[in-house]
């Protein structure tokens, strides 16, 4: 007998992950975007709608916010993040007293929920609570740090909470990174008589590029998902000067009753995502049959 | 065995410096212990705040002062947040939250971990057509917002009967995180030699067979990794609680922000600290206690590509 | 003057002792090599030297400058790592030039440098590659030039050879030699390795728990070893060690083995008074064991049995025992010895070595 037989257990092993990416995934995918060109409210209806509901999407204001405040929240928690955590790494790499109790403490808000973290920054930035009232009560009667309740700021206050939480992850993942460098080569450094700010920035932040790649794209994950930490930290507001696209979506499907107009979001983010994965995503697998050359 | 004085010529030391250079504390380094310190204050603050805050009674509270330290240390507000504070209509304190995140933890962890372990073994080692597009389609799954698949699914689990269930919840975790924890078991099994797998295979072993009495067991390391990463992201997860528990499963998070939600009256900021703290307990004890394996687990995660 | 002058050096880490009351003298233009097994300090020396470390007491002096205090780029050094240490992401142009760049040289000056320095060392086609791209030779040179653009007096060399397979390592140890030759600057380098020491060294300062044991030409240390540890590290297979005692005749010396047999000291040279029946130990090279007598002197005859024959090309080893101590033996592939029964060896006891019991030579 010359054919395999077809082995049955392997399948069945496998089989949790096909359902869910079938079903969990490609289904729901799927599902979703085909309600978004339905005129769908409150249930799913099947009347063709064309565009309309991504027509009304973008011509929403509330959306557009969103979007914004999307891309300030991933460039700066992102930008800053990966400097501090680059910093802290570098500060912690110098043979310094208590640099387990300072790991510690700089990775410990990653185990923090957003939930935790919205909540405790929404007290510490409230002004009659928090640091404006503080600094008040030490005689600066005018100082201001109101951040959190004009419309114009309140989405950098989310991205103070988003960097608190995330360059510890940073720090941890550039840590590693250069404990992997060759000692060696910080020594023939010295022998060159070269500067150790030039060297670190010349030479190790080019050999660290893995790391930064890695660390961006985990915080990445975070951006698009953001969700938690604005429900708590500033609610969407004030208005909906800090909503996030997720939240809108939430809101529309489950409060605002409007099945078509949510989903429509959804697949937007979704495309978005997709553009930005498919070609990196293209050129990692190129390179990875380079590499089996 | 000592060397003969007499071989090595022995020059006298001449003038100038001799032994250790002098050593002042360079600006830089001050510099560095400076950049520290305040970064471990930035990060500590919050936590500084809530545990300071639940131990004040509050008249201490009502004078402002957030930062300040108790005069008088109470630990009243904890005692009411677990078993009297009013999260909505009920009022017996957080502690159903806890135990609702306890319900869901457990079995949520012990699938989301088994099933990706086995998937994780089915694509190391067994040459299944479409190994790879199924890997693809986990990651881009990893990747994509949620909110992509909350409706379907909340209709899904309607239409089963299964929604506002523990099941749903279970259900939800473990799909959700089938694709980092196929990666990381992946990865794991990738590193064990293909050589002990096929001595298996010669004695006799079948797919679930060397799966339970080779690989599992052989797989502590990364099963310890996978119980950190799930166990804080479950614990600390909120948004499918919400979505997917119902009233009757309300994880510890969503009872937090209805726990906190502004009442008529004063906010008592003591007990709804004392309530955040228990909320993020769980997570930062085992933080606390696995320090380098989460780190390890953060690593492991961050591999991808 | 000397081009690097170790004075009276001792580093310490806490209460240990890695290096104690250590003196060295290198010439300008030698090749020194600083031989011995982990631990003994040579990687700590060398590093001392180079300003990578702090020392605890005594100086160090380059080319007649005090640079006890002196940072590694004020010391006029280059140093050679095991690992190479190229800048990963510069090209090899670049691996040269960083160093000079960073210290705001001007661009005309630095370009003629690493032009120089390129043309030593053979490497104007591979300026724009990078060190990923090129074999291990080609890194070694470039790491040699990182050194001679900055017009190093002084090459410290720190394993360079230990990470490679056997047939790289022998190609790049000529290489060093070679440019040895052509550069003329003075070079310290660290091995474990007795057999790049011997080849490689105008002397050898063999090292053993942080004191040199013995500083000498390489011929030096392999014929007159000053002590027991020197004879046993350097020479592969090992030296045969054989314990007795000396016996005072009426006109002569003798040993005896632990198995009563006698061998005639009339031909060692002494370099220190003994006691009649002290306890010595006798050091034979298994290439100095002989299977016929030898026509010059008169060789004395020993019993061995062997019982392994190694043929390894133009030699073959024979091990065996003598008087009850494991024995080998070196000798011509053409020869055809006898395995198993008892064979005669003959020893010329001029080339031989006496050690106390202290392990000294005698």
């Amino acid at each position: 007998m010359k054919q395999r037989p077809i082995r049955w257990s392997v399948y069945a092993g496998l089989t949790p992950a096909i359902l869910i990416v079938v079903f969990a995934y490609i289904g729901t995918i799927v599902w979703t975007v085909g309600i978004s060109f339905t005129d769908s409210r409150m249930l799913p209806v099947a009347r063709f709608a064309g565009f309309n509901q991504y027509i009304r999407l973008f011509g929403t204001e509330r959306w557009l916010t969103s979007i914004q405040n999307m891309v300030i929240f991933g460039v700066l928690m992102i930008g800053i993040s990966l400097v501090l955590g680059f910093l802290l790494a570098v500060a912690l790499d110098q043979r310094i007293r208590a640099e387990g109790f300072l790991r510690t403490v700089i990775l410990y808000p990653y185990a923090i929920s957003f939930i935790v973290t919205g909540l405790v920054w929404q007290w510490i930035l409230n002004p009659t609570l928090g640091i404006e009232q503080t600094v008040r009560g030490w005689g600066f009667e005018s100082f201001r740090f109101d951040w959190i309740i004009q419309k114009e700021t309140a989405i950098y206050c989310v991205v103070l909470a988003g960097v608190w939480h995330a360059a510890g992850l940073v720090m941890a993942i550039m840590l590693a990174g250069l404990r992997g460098i060759d000692p060696d080569l910080w020594k023939a450094s010295r022998i060159d008589g070269i500067k150790p700010w030039r060297f670190y920035w010349h030479i190790v932040v080019p050999i660290l590029r893995p790391s930064f790649i890695s660390a961006t794209v985990l915080l990445s994950l975070g951006v698009v998902k953001l969700y938690d930490l604005v429900l708590v930290l500033t609610g969407g507001g004030p208005g909906f000067s800090s909503d996030v696209p997720a939240k809108f979506v939430m809101d529309y499907l489950f409060q605002r009753q409007n099945i078509g107009l949510a989903t429509a979001a959804a697949t937007t983010l979704l495309i978005s995502v997709l553009c930005v994965l498919t070609p990196w995503l293209y050129a990692e697998y190129f390179r990875a049959e380079k590499r089996k050359d | 065995m000592t060397a003969p004085e007499t071989r090595i010529r022995s020059v006298p030391m001449g003038e100038g410096p001799s032994g250790p250079a002098p050593k002042s504390l360079s600006t830089a380094r001050i510099g560095i212990y400076a950049f520290l310190f305040i970064s471990a204050l930035f990060f500590l603050l919050p936590l500084y705040v809530m545990v300071v805050t639940s131990i004040k009674p509050m008249e201490e509270i009502r004078l402002g002062g957030i930062f300040a330290l108790p005069t008088t240390v109470t630990f009243e507000p904890w005692v009411k947040a677990w078993s009297s504070a009013c999260t909505g209509l009920d009022c017996r304190g957080i502690s159903p939250g806890f135990w609702n995140s306890v319900k869901i933890l457990v079995p949520s962890v012990i699938c989301s971990i088994f099933v990706g372990a086995l998937t994780g073994y089915a694509l190391s080692f067994w040459r299944v057509r479409g190994a790879n597009l199924l890997f693809a389609a986990l990651l881009l799954g990893a990747f994509l917002p949620y909110q992509v698949f909350i409706y379907p699914l909340v209709r899904i689990y309607s239409a089963t009967g299964l929604f506002s269930t523990i099941y749903a919840l279970v259900l939800t975790h473990v799909i959700f995180g089938l694709p980092v924890m196929t990666l990381l078991f992946r990865n794991y099994y990738a590193g064990i030699p293909v050589d002990l797998f096929k001595a298996a295979r010669v004695d006799g072993g079948r797919f679930f067979s060397i799966f339970f009495r080779l690989m599992l067991p052989m797989s502590i390391p990364m099963l310890v990794v996978a119980l950190i990463l799930q166990v804080t992201g479950i614990w600390n997860d909120f948004i499918m609680g919400l979505t997917f528990g119902g009233l009757a499963n309300r994880p510890m998070t969503v009872q937090l922000t209805n726990l906190v939600a502004p009442t008529e009256g004063e906010i008592a900021y003591n007990v709804n600290m004392a309530a955040t703290i228990m909320t993020a307990a769980v997570p930062l004890i085992v933080y606390f206690i696995s320090g380098r394996w989460f780190v390890r687990g953060i690593a492991a995660g961050a591999v991808k590509g | 003057m000397s081009s690097v002058s170790i004075r009276n050096l001792q580093i310490s880490f806490g209460a240990l002792n890695v290096l104690e009351t250590l003196d060295l003298e290198v010439q300008e233009g030698e090749f020194i090599v600083l031989l011995g097994p982990s631990g003994c300090g040579k990687s700590t020396l060398l590093n001392a030297i180079a300003g990578l470390l702090d020392i605890t007491e005594g100086q160090i002096w380059i080319d007649g400058r005090n640079v006890t205090w002196a940072e590694p780029h004020e010391r006029g050094i280059g140093m050679v790592f095991q690992s190479y240490a190229l800048y990963p992401r510069l090209t090899v142009e670049g691996n040269l030039s960083f160093g000079l760049k960073m210290s705001g040289m001007p661009k005309a000056e630095i370009a003629r440098r690493v032009l120089e320095a390129a043309r030593i060392l053979q490497l104007e086609h591979l300026l724009q590659r990078q060190p990923a791209q090129l074999s291990g030779g080609q890194r070694q040179r470039v790491a040699i030039g990182r050194a001679l653009v900055r017009n190093a007096k002084v090459l410290l060399f720190d394993e360079p050879l230990s990470n490679l397979d056997a047939k790289l390592r022998t190609e790049l140890r000529v290489e060093i030699k070679r440019l040895h030759k052509s550069l003329g600057s003075t070079m310290i380098f660290v091995t474990h390795d007795q057999v790049e020491a011997l080849t490689l060294a105008d002397r050898v300062a063999v090292m053993h728990k942080g004191v040199i044991q013995q500083l000498a030409t390489s011929k030096e240390i392999y014929q007159r070893p000053i002590n027991r540890f020197v004879a046993g590290f350097v020479g592969s297979p090992q030296m045969n060690f054989l314990p007795g005692a000396l016996v005072r005749r009426e006109n002569t010396t003798c040993f005896r083995l632990r198995d009563g047999s006698e061998v005639n000291l009339a031909d060692y040279v002494f370099s220190r008074p003994f006691a009649d029946g002290q306890a010595a130990t006798l050091g034979i090279r298994p290439e100095q064991a002989l299977l016929r007598p030898s026509e010059h002197q008169h060789p004395d005859r020993l019993e061995a049995v062997f019982t392994i024959e190694e043929p390894m090309g133009p030699d073959t080893l024979l091990w065996g025992t003598l008087a009850g101590e494991s024995f080998s033996v070196r000798i011509s592939s053409d020869q055809t010895p006898v395995i198993g029964a008892k064979t005669d060896v003959y020893v010329n006891m001029a080339q031989a070595s006496l050690f106390d019991e202290a392990g000294d030579r005698l």
